[in-house]
This record gives C-alpha cells, structure tokens and sequence, in this order.
C-alpha cells in the first residue's frame, strides 16, 4: 500500500483573459511553479511555496493564491499538519526541517497584555512638544558610585566599564551571512548606523564589505567559532556569546555545504563546500564556570573594551542561569524566546521546545532583583517581538532593549513562507543564489528596515508619553504599567502583574 | 493636586505649629479632607537621642505585644506613651498613634557601618510586613510625624500641633487620585531621618518600586510617594551621594544637555544616569525631602507642578503657592521659582 502523494497546500490560479504572457512570473518564481509554452503560462501548485513573489511581480494582477483547496476529513486532534508530517516521515525516515518562527497557534502573551495610560491626575507627555528619551546603555553598570569630595569640588572615583549606546532601545539580532544573503546584512548594517542601533553578525564572521559598519555590529562567537579570530573580535563593538537560540534551544547550527560558496567559506574560515556544524554545547563550556572563563578571556584579549553579551534560549530556568550569567562578568544576557526565528531548524524544536520571551524576561527580570543585581547587568529580549507595543510590554515586563529579526526581514520583503532552510528565497533574504541574491536592493531594504525602526521608536515615544513616562529608564521593570486581559492567574503570578481593572 | 510646605529655620531656631497650620489650610482646596499631615524636626529634645518610632495600631490590646517583643529583640525601649489626640469631630479615629522611644543595640547589626540606622529600618520594614494591624509611619531621631485623614487644620488641631516646637516643619494637604485615602497613605512619609511630601504622581513608581525592594526596602503605604523616602535613604546615606547628587539621580537633566555639558560634569551626570536610571522618577512631581540638617525641594524635569521658594532673614520657605508662603512670613526678602529639576536646599548652620 502507497502513502500516495499529499494535497497541494496552495493553488494557484491566472486570470488567462488579464495575463499578457510577459513571463516575469516564471523568471521570478526560484520554485518553479510557473512554466512557459509557447502562448500559455503553466502552473504546478505542489511547487509554491506562497512567497508571494510571482504575485508581487506580476504586472497584471492576474494571479491569485489560494491556501489548502483540498481539505482532509475533519479531525480536532489528528490534524492536516499532525497527518502530513507522517506521511511525510514515513516517507523520508528524516527530521523534517523547518524556517522561520514557531508556527503552532500557542496563545500570544503580548496580546493579552494592555499597556497603562494617563488621565488628568498624571497628564500624559506630548512627544511632540517634550523631550522623549529613548537612549538606551546596554552594558555593566556599577552597584554604586564611588566619589571624592574636595571642598566643594566632586568628582567620580568609579570607572564604567564601556557600553552601548543606543539611540534607541531596538536592535536587530544576529542572522548570519550564510543564513541570510549579504545584500541582506548590508542593508541591516546601513539601516542600524542611520538609526543610531546595532545588529549582530551571527555565527558566520565579518564580511569585508561590512568592515565600514563594524562599529554598529555586534560579533558573534558560537560553538563552531566560525569566523572568529581577534582581528574579528576587535573590529565589532561588542562581543555575543551564543549558547542557545529561541528557535531551537538545545541544538546547535547546520549549515548545509551546498550554501557554503567561495565568499561564506572566506568569512566564516571554512573550506567552500564543507557543511558548517555548529554543535550544540560549546566543547569548552559544561559549567557557569567555563562560561564565566569564556566571558573573561574574550574581555581579555580585547583589553576589557568591548562589552560581552550571553545569548541563551528562553526556557524554564532561564532565571538561574541568567543570574549566573550575571555573575560570569558578562554585561549582559539576551533571552531568545521560543518565537525566535531561524533560517532552518528541525520543525519539532521549533514549534515545541522553549517558552515565550514574555514569561522568560519576567522571571529573569525578577530573579536578578531578588539577588539585587538586576541594576549590573542588562537584559535584551528577542523571539517574537513584532511591533513597537511588543517592545513597550517587554522593556515594561524587565528589558533594556530589544532585538527584532524577522520583523527586519518582513520590512525588507520577507512574506514570510516559512521556507529558508531552502536556500532559494525569492526575496534574495534568504539565500545565496546570485540571481536571487541581486534582486535585494540594499540601499532600498535598508531604507525600509530604517523607516521601520523609526516609527516604531516614534510609536514608542508617543505610548511613553501616554503613560507619562518622559524617559525610557522608567519604563522598564514598570510593570504597574500594564495590565492582564483574559490571562490566566497563574501567568500573571509569573508576569507580576495585575488583571485589567486593578 | 495636593499642597505642601516646608520651613526651616537655619540658625536652628524652634518655631511652635501654629504658622504652619495656618499656611497649610490655605491651601484647602489643593486637599480633599482626606489626608493631610505635619513633620516636625527637634520635637522631643529630652529624647533626642532615641528613635522615635511612631505606630498606629488598629487594636492596641491585641497588636501591641508583637511590637514590643520586635523591637525588645534588637534593643531597648527607653519610653513608650499614646500619643495624645484631642477629640474632634471630624476626624473619624480609626488608629490609635503610639510612640516609643528606642534605642537600638548597635552590636547585633555587626557588619553594616550604620547598624543603628539599619536595625531601626529593618524593624521598620519586619512590622509593616509582618505584624497585621500596627504601621511604623515614622522613625527618625527628634522627629514626629502628625498624620490622618482629614482635613489640614482638623488634623493639626486632632494632635494639637501648636504644642510642639522644631526647627524644620513640612506640611502636607492630600487629594488623593490613585490610592483610596486612609492614614498610612498621608503624607508626611518617613523613615529615619527622611520625610518626604509630595505634590503629583509618581509615573515611574513600579519601576522605582522594584528597584529599591532589590535593596531590602518594603512598600507597604499603598502610595508612591513611599518610595521617595527610600530612595533618599539607599542614595544618601547608604550609598553616600549628597543630596544634591541624590537630585540628579532622582530628577536628572536631559541627555541633550548632558552631551552639551563640559567633561566632568558630563562624566558625572552620565554615570549617575546609568548607574541610578532606576531611581530616576518620572511623572508630574513637586517635592521636599527633609533632614535633620537641612531640606531639599525639586520638581520632576519638565515641571509638571509648581513649586515656590521664599527667604526671610534665616528662614527657608518651599511651597506650592506663594499665598501660602506669605501667610507664614507676609515679608519676604526673596520669592523665587526654581527651574525644573533644579534642587532647592536649606541647610541647617549651626
Ligand atoms: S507575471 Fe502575470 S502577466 Fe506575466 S506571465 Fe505571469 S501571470 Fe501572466
Ligand atoms: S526570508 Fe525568504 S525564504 Fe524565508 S520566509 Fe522570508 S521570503 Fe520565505
């Protein structure tokens, strides 16, 4: 008995009477769908993936996507989606990749939050006519300062250590070259330095073309160490150690040697064609210990100027190792929330392994209070944050500042079809193919990641000053400020926050 | 809303309650009838070197061992008394205000550097937590604290204000907005030698909150006003700012007019952002702080609330209205309003 070949998830149709067989559609579609005979266009919907692009490019609007025109029999608890992957493992025998972020419909705690704002008693701040301060210092801070007074005279015996500053509280976090084009980074590293932010570099080393943007950038220093030398360390302004991410906590990287062409060999210092296996536990680091060794030594061989950050997966006791992150001489440590994106993870670790940033920095944000070190050290939420409320919710939950991914890639073009792990990317995002790679315009996707950043921070500005909070400091930790909307007691309980009403 | 005033005499001279009373009940109409209060400093010179440790209790027969066994565990009580009130009737008694006068054992806070101070503010935070139906409201040495709901001069005349006599007095009228008013939640707020009246609201409160609670300080006034007290206490004497430095922590200027500062003052100001953002109090806020040698007064950094200051031979005024000022001292030599963010001190000299 056959499995028999699986429904076509999206149908395609043209509208024959507008279509003027000018057969871009076929140029732009890297899946193939559409082919060209003589005076007709031909479609093979098992191919589309729904990125959009034929759609997007297609001067006519003749063609239409359709999700899911056959359904299976209805079922409640053997889904479409529980159904396929089994016909589709029983098939292969293999772990069925995935891209981007979780896609299971888990409730979202960032929509059951409400943001506070001020009546009468507390007048609201007009952003418009006051000074809103969004900059933000991302790095160790001291306990306490220490000062000299001489009649009169004072001045400062504490030295700071160094840190960020960022004009304002979002960042764009690391995807690599190699999970993402170069047109892609180039076009986050312009929109950064026009922002007055950082992105990270991710796992794949400093390209040269990026050199100019190195002050902006945040390097990377993952298991498989790729790219990283000290040339590599001293050119970023601060160094990210990544144990785990949202995306797939537990497990390291892959990236398939098919991707791994002359240019991503060169910066990530690896032969072309070899795959690029990050493992998932560094082989030095079994212990808050070895960590802490890796935290100093790279602060080392830097002299002690750039800040380093730890990168963990949110998880159940991202509390504890936050705090003992805190304590490794780090400056600051990033939460990956299980929303994380990723440009290929094995699907089941993406949708069913972490929990949600919001819980995470809650419990992070208060088990470094208990400890009372939350001050020495800053937190950088990413996973999930997809417009300028989520980041409000977060800096509020505990957050210094925040890390978008795939809401830089959606600003680019990304339609999100969830199909990176392909390497054909339509949108030149997601891929390594010249001709895909060229049709990202980075002057243009950099414009638009810019503009992005930028109205969010301005929204930002304006829900502060509804709140009557004129400075970003105050908003962070201020949990007073929201509220539970239909949350469950025992998640507030977590959040530290009262219900609507309260 | 909310009204309030301080006074100081620099040379130390006492002044009796009578003026502030009177200049506090201008300002009716900044009020509710819901909460009003006075701090005296240099109020019991034949204790003046005991914690006057100020409790209302609900129920004095059931709570009143519990407290007493708290503070005999860490020290000495040299005096105890009700504090007198005089029947009024339009002061509902709900508590009953008691004092005692302590002295702490300074040997079993072995590790701190102002173990008294320390033992006494534990205690503090150890009762309000712990002991249902007794509030410490006040705690400093030579200091009382006069506090109810009700109106200015109800209050004033339900403790009999005028019989008492200091050289600093603050004065505070309530319009409650975002807590129901009751007498815990009346201003003055006090711990040690700190006290605290506030005109506004504190926007950034559940940031200042659970920063200061990271320090070992409890919240338990339902009010946001609390957590000035607190902060000035960890800055000040914990952390060894000077008041005018505690300001700049508390109401920093702009990062605009930090990056245009000269070099050191610009490091200074930075590293007190970065090191006391969550300190920082945002929102529209008039305050004074006093101490025992001296009082300081600020607004929020926008000046969302007003604040006047007036001189008279030795004696500082700060007020939310001037009218108030002059009813005290109708000749003052100086009337001025201080820039937003800009601290206002009077230190005792003597
Ligand atoms: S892009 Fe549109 S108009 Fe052009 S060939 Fe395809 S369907 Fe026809
Ligand atoms: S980056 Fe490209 S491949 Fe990935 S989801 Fe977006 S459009 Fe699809």
């Amino acid at each position: 008995m056959t499995i028999g070949s699986v429904p076509v998830r999206f149908g395609i149709t043209i509208d024959r009477a507008r279509c003027m067989l000018c057969g871009r559609c076929v140029e732009n579609c890297p899946y193939d769908v559409f082919r060209r005979d003589e005076d007709t266009i031909h479609v093979n919907s098992r191919k589309c993936v729904a990125c959009h692009r034929c759609v997007a490019m297609c001067p006519r609007d003749a063609i239409s996507i359709r999700q899911r025109p056959v359904d299976y029999r209805d079922h409640p608890v053997w889904t479409e989606e529980v159904r396929e992957a089994i016909y589709n493992q029983a098939r292969t025998g293999k772990i069925i990749l995935a891209g981007m972020g979780n896609a299971k419909p888990y409730p979202v705690i960032f929509d059951r939050l409400v943001l506070d704002a001020c009546q009468v008693t507390n007048p609201s701040i007009d952003p418009l006519r006051e000074p809103m301060e969004l900059r933000t210092y991302i790095g160790k801070k001291p306990k306490k300062l220490e000062f000299r007074y001489d009649n009169g005279d004072i001045s400062l015996e504490t030295t700071l250590s160094p840190n960020l500053e960022l004009a304002t509280p979002i960042m764009v976090g690391h995807m690599s070259y190699g999970a993402i084009s170069l047109n892609a980074q180039k076009s986050i590293a312009m929109a950064v330095k026009e922002t007055g932010t950082f992105m990270g570099t991710g796992e794949g080393g400093l390209h040269p073309s990026l050199y100019p943007y190195q002050d902006r950038m945040i390097v990377q220093v993952a298991s498989g160490r790729f790219g990283v030398n000290i040339d590599y360390l001293e050119r970023g302004a601060a160094i990210e150690i990544k144990i785990g991410q949202g995306a797939k906590p537990g497990i390291g990287g892959h990236l398939p040697g098919e991707k791994v062409c002359e240019d991503v060999s060169c910066t990530r210092m690896i032969p072309v064609g070899s795959d690029a296996i990050s493992p998932a536990p560094h082989h030095d680091i079994y212990s808050i210990e070895d960590l802490k060794q890796l935290v100093r030594s790279l602060k080392e061989a830097t002299s002690w100027q750039k800040p380093v950050f730890v990168k963990i997966a949110a998880v159940h006791n991202s509390a504890a190792i936050a705090a003992g992150i805190a304590r490794s001489s780090a400056d600051a440590v990033v939460i990956d929330g299980f929303r994380g994106g990723t440009g290929a993870a094995p699907r089941v670790f993406r949708d069913h392994v972490g929990i949600p940033v919001e819980a995470a920095v809650a419990s992070v944000d208060a088990k470094l209070r208990s400890q009372g070190i939350r001050n020495e050290v800053s937190i950088i939420a990413s996973g999930g944050i997809r417009e300028s409320a989520d980041v409000a919710k977060i800096i509020a939950l505990g957050a210094d500042a925040v890390y978008i991914g795939t809401a830089a890639l959606v600003a680019m073009g990304c339609r999100v079809c969830g199909t990176c792990y392909r390497g054909l990317c339509p949108w030149g995002i997601a891929t390594q193919r010249p001709d895909l790679v060229a049709r990202l315009d980075p002057e243009v996707a950099s414009k638009q990641v810019a503009n992005l950043i930028h109205a969010w921070t301005l929204e930002l500005s304006e829900l502060m000053g509804a709140a009557g909070i004129n400075s970003i400091e105050s908003l962070r930790g201020n949990r007073d400020r929201l509220r539970g909307y239909l949350l469950d007691e025992s998640t507030m309980r977590v959040l530290d926050v009262k219900p609507v009403g309260a | 809303m909310c009204g309030i005033i301080a006074v100081i005499d620099r040379a130390g001279r006492r002044m009796d309650g009578t003026g502030i009373r009177a200049a506090l009940s201008m300002m009716d109409e900044r009020g509710s009838g819901e909460g009003a209060g006075y701090a005296v400093y240099g109020a019991f010179p034949e204790f003046s070197d005991s914690y006057a440790i100020h409790v209302f209790f609900d129920a004095v027969h059931e709570t009143k061992a519990a407290v007493d066994r708290e503070l005999e565990k860490w020290g000495t009580i040299v005096h105890d008394e009700e504090i007198p009130t005089y029947e009024n009737r339009r002061i509902r008694k709900v508590h009953t205000p008691w004092r005692y006068f302590f002295k702490p054992d300074p040997a079993l806070m072995p590790r701190s550097t102002t173990p008294e101070d320390d033992i006494v503010m534990h205690l503090a935070m150890k009762i309000n937590t712990t002991i249902p139906g007794a509030l410490v409201y006040s705690s400093g040495k030579n200091i009382a604290i006069f506090k109810a709901s009700g109106w200015p001069e109800d209050v004033a005349d339900f403790y009999r204000i005028q019989d008492y006599e200091g050289y600093i007095w603050l004065g505070h009228n309530r319009y409650p907005t975002n807590t129901p008013g009751w007498w815990g939640g009346a201003h003055p707020f006090n711990l040690l030698g700190w006290s605290v009246v506030h005109n506004g609201e504190i926007t950034s409160y559940g940031t200042n909150r659970r920063y200061i609670e990271s320090f070992g300080y409890r919240c338990t006034m339902f009010t946001d006003t609390e957590v000035v007290a607190y902060l000035f206490d960890l800055l000040v004497r914990r952390h060894g700012l000077t008041p005018e430095l505690a300001v700049k922590a508390l109401a920093p200027p702009f990062w605009d007019e930090i990056d245009c500062m000269e070099e050191r003052e610009r490091t200074l100001c930075k590293a007190i952002r970065l090191t006391y953002g969550s300190a920082m109090m945002n929102g529209p806020f008039a305050i004074v702080v006093a101490k025992p040698d001296g009082i300081v007064g600020f607004t929020d950094r926008i000046k969302l609330r007003p604040l006047v200051c007036g001189t008279a031979g030795m004696r500082l005024y700060i007020s939310s209205e001037e009218a108030a000022i002059r009813v005290m001292e109708p000749e003052l030599e100086s009337v001025t309003m201080p820039a937003a963010g800009e601290p206002v001190i009077g230190r005792l000299c003597v």
